[in-house]
């Protein structure tokens, strides 16, 4: 902001200079001056829109500092093993907390695993396969499951999936049990609530995400390359695959890592359905346990160090789905870039 | 190879002879695909639908005006009593959030295109309020109680500072879609009459926006209003409306229902059902609205 109050004549000058085209101020050239105080009025909303735009920097570096701080007491005592040791016993001052992030980690994996070949085909069907009277409704559906509540999502999968999936997984381990590589990985002690279950869960809540998101950017590809493609001859098939994956590719990615970072910063739905039994198993079918779903589970009750390991785990929570949303958003925005550039 | 098309061949002749001409494995191939993004389709249809098929059947029965205010037993296994103190929480502390995080968004999306532009700064708390949209609903219950809950006590409003929290980067972001959507013509024709940018943003911008703001507006609303993780470490519990906003615990829809999900008993399951049922039922009708007021203003800019 030019100094206005300095030399109010130059200020004006100044002042238009500085602002982008389509600003105001012509009035103060013309000598049809407003009032010294409108002037004033200006910058004071400025200001405050400044100190609106500012709360999000100001709110993301309290979130850092606070619940750092809270949690440095767990943090001193265990150090750097925190992340890599998988003795957690908070009785005895132990927290090593791997097990958390692995289950972390493995439900996320889980549930992109499933979420993006169904998300990917949706975005597809929308675009190039949908009768143009089914768009809309498959855009209305796609928002009613992003609307319904994690909460609700957690209800249904702890009182009716986790009791009618539990004889599927007995039966999948049943067959697969003596078979060399998959008795490792769907094997193991079946139960409702499990590393399975919190990823089917979870997968049900980031397709609308990653649908939406490749949605859009598979709307980006322009005509002329699809039509291109079909002059050649292509099917429609060859044509997505000539066309619309290479051009959305980047954006897809970007769209799938939103989604991960959804899933691993998840909470309540996974809190019900995934066993609440920390362990680091292969066996996807075992309860387990995961950073925010332990974290829902345990905070009411703990206090002193336990809780500080707590918040602890919620600062490695923070640091890692940050990480990835910021990876995700910069693939994003390089997307945008490219498409505006073209 | 001549092929037989006269202008009279329908489309589906044309096809018919299109494919004769394509090997069988590319139409094999392309028959998949499609198979594939029909069935991508139908298998989102599942989920949705058991989901609040179980929900109805569950919650509807449960429905009533008495649920809805009626006290909470003091016994959880009790079938007597509603959800009133529960819904009653939800509002408050629902609309004390939006109170403070509509007018910090709405101001927030007006510097980022109003003033902000392509500035460094404008720029990255752009990016910011982007990457602030994924940190995990957990993490700002925990956030809250480090820097409320610890000093203040468990309070509604500690559990609306969370949902304001959450809703805040939506609001920006979206906001700023529909400013950005207003033509630069209505600005210049405002500085033209000798408005000034303050009013010109307040008297024209705003209003010519006003119907997608606030349908993106409504939509945060309705996914702060299921949102449980930032509730449950910072309001506690009761089991009578208690409304004051600044001092006593109180509870909310989406926190009874993870209480009460997990308990043994029928009645609590049953309860939980049926918060579940108004939950979701608040949630479609505030995403209803979204959608009526974002289509009229549509409507209104097409017109």
């Amino acid at each position: 902001m030019p100094d206005r109050s300095a030399d109010p004549e130059t200020g004006a000058r100044v002042s238009l200079l500085e602002r982008r085209p389509g600003g105001g101020g012509n009035a103060d050239l013309t000598g049809l001056r407003s009032s010294r105080g409108a002037g004033r009025g200006d910058a004071v909303f400025g200001w405050i829109a400044l100190g609106a735009g500012i709360t999000v920097l100001a709110v993301l570096g309290l979130i850092a500092l606070s619940t750092t701080k809270e949690a440095l007491p767990a943090f001193q005592q265990q150090g750097p093993s925190f992340v890599w040791s998988n003795d957690w016993n908070p009785n005895q001052g132990k927290f090593g907390a791997l097990a958390f992030i692995y289950g972390t980690v493995l439900v996320s994996f889980i549930a992109i695993l499933l979420s993006v070949p169904v998300s990917l085909g949706i975005a597809l069907f929308t675009n190039e396969v949908a009768p143009r009277r089914l768009r809309r409704a498959i855009t209305y559906v796609v928002d009613l499951l992003a609307a319904i509540p994690s909460v609700v999502y957690g209800l249904w999968g702890l009182l009716v999936l986790a009791p009618a999936i539990k004889p599927v997984y007995e039966s999948i381990a049943g067959t697969v049990g003596s078979w060399p590589v998959l008795s490792a990985v769907l094997g193991g002690k079946p139960d409702g609530k499990s590393f399975m279950t919190a990823g089917i869960i979870l997968a049900i809540m980031i397709t609308p995400i990653i649908t939406s998101l490749s949605r859009e950017v598979i709307a980006t590809v322009p005509a002329q390359q699809r039509e291109a493609a079909m002059a050649l001859g292509a099917t429609r098939w060859e044509m997505i695959r000539a066309s619309v994956i290479p051009w959305s590719r980047s954006g897809i990615v970007g769209a799938v890592m939103l989604g991960l970072g959804r899933a691993m910063g998840e909470t309540i739905a996974a809190a019900l359905v995934i066993g609440s039994s920390a362990q680091i198993t292969l066996q996807v079918f075992d309860p387990g346990d995961a950073m925010p779903a332990y974290i829902a589970n345990q905070f009411g009750e703990a206090s002193g160090t336990f809780r500080s390991a707590l918040i602890g785990l919620g600062v490695v929570l923070f640091a890692i789905t940050i990480a990835v949303n910021l990876t995700a958003r910069s693939v994003v925005t390089r997307f945008d870039l490219r498409t505006k550039g073209v | 190879m001549t092929l037989p098309l006269t202008p009279e061949t329908s489309d589906a002749e044309v096809r018919s002879i299109l494919e004769a001409s394509i090997a069988r494995s590319r139409s094999v191939k392309d028959r998949i695909a499609t198979v594939w993004m029909w069935g991508s389709f139908l298998v989102l249809l599942v989920p949705l639908g058991a989901v609040i098929f179980y929900v109805v059947q569950m919650g509807a029965s449960q429905f009533s005006f008495d649920f809805l205010t009626t006290d909470l037993p003091v016994v959880t296994r009790s079938a007597a009593g509603g959800i009133g103190p529960v819904v009653y929480g939800t509002l408050l502390i629902t609309g004390a959030a939006t109170l403070m995080a509509v007018p910090l968004g709405v101001l927030g999306a007006i510097y980022l295109h109003e003033y902000g532009g392509n500035r460094r700064l404008a720029v990255v708390i752009r990016f910011l309020s982007d990457v602030m949209t994924g940190v995990p609903s957990i993490v700002m219950g925990l956030f809250i109680y480090t820097i409320w809950v610890l000093v203040f006590g468990l309070s509604a409003f500690a559990g609306a500072l969370g949902l304001a929290c959450l809703m805040l980067p939506v609001i920006i972001r979206s906001t700023e879609e529909m400013l950005r959507l207003v033509p630069d013509d209505l600005r210049q024709a405002s500085y033209a009459l000798g408005n000034r940018r303050w009013r010109t943003i307040l008297t024209v911008v705003l209003p010519a926006a006003f119907g997608g703001i606030m349908s993106g507006i409504i939509l945060a609303v309705a996914r702060a209003a299921g949102e449980t993780a930032p509730l449950l470490f910072t309001i506690g519990v009761v089991t009578a409306p208690n409304p004051n906003l600044f001092s006593g615990s109180n509870t909310a829809l989406s926190t009874q229902i993870f209480a009460n999900a997990q308990s043994p008993y029928e009645n609590a399951q049953n309860r939980a059902w049926g918060a579940a049922f108004t939950l979701i039922l608040l949630v479609f009708v505030l995403t209803v609205i979204a959608r009526v007021v974002a289509g009229r203003y549509a409507r209104k800019r097409g017109g």
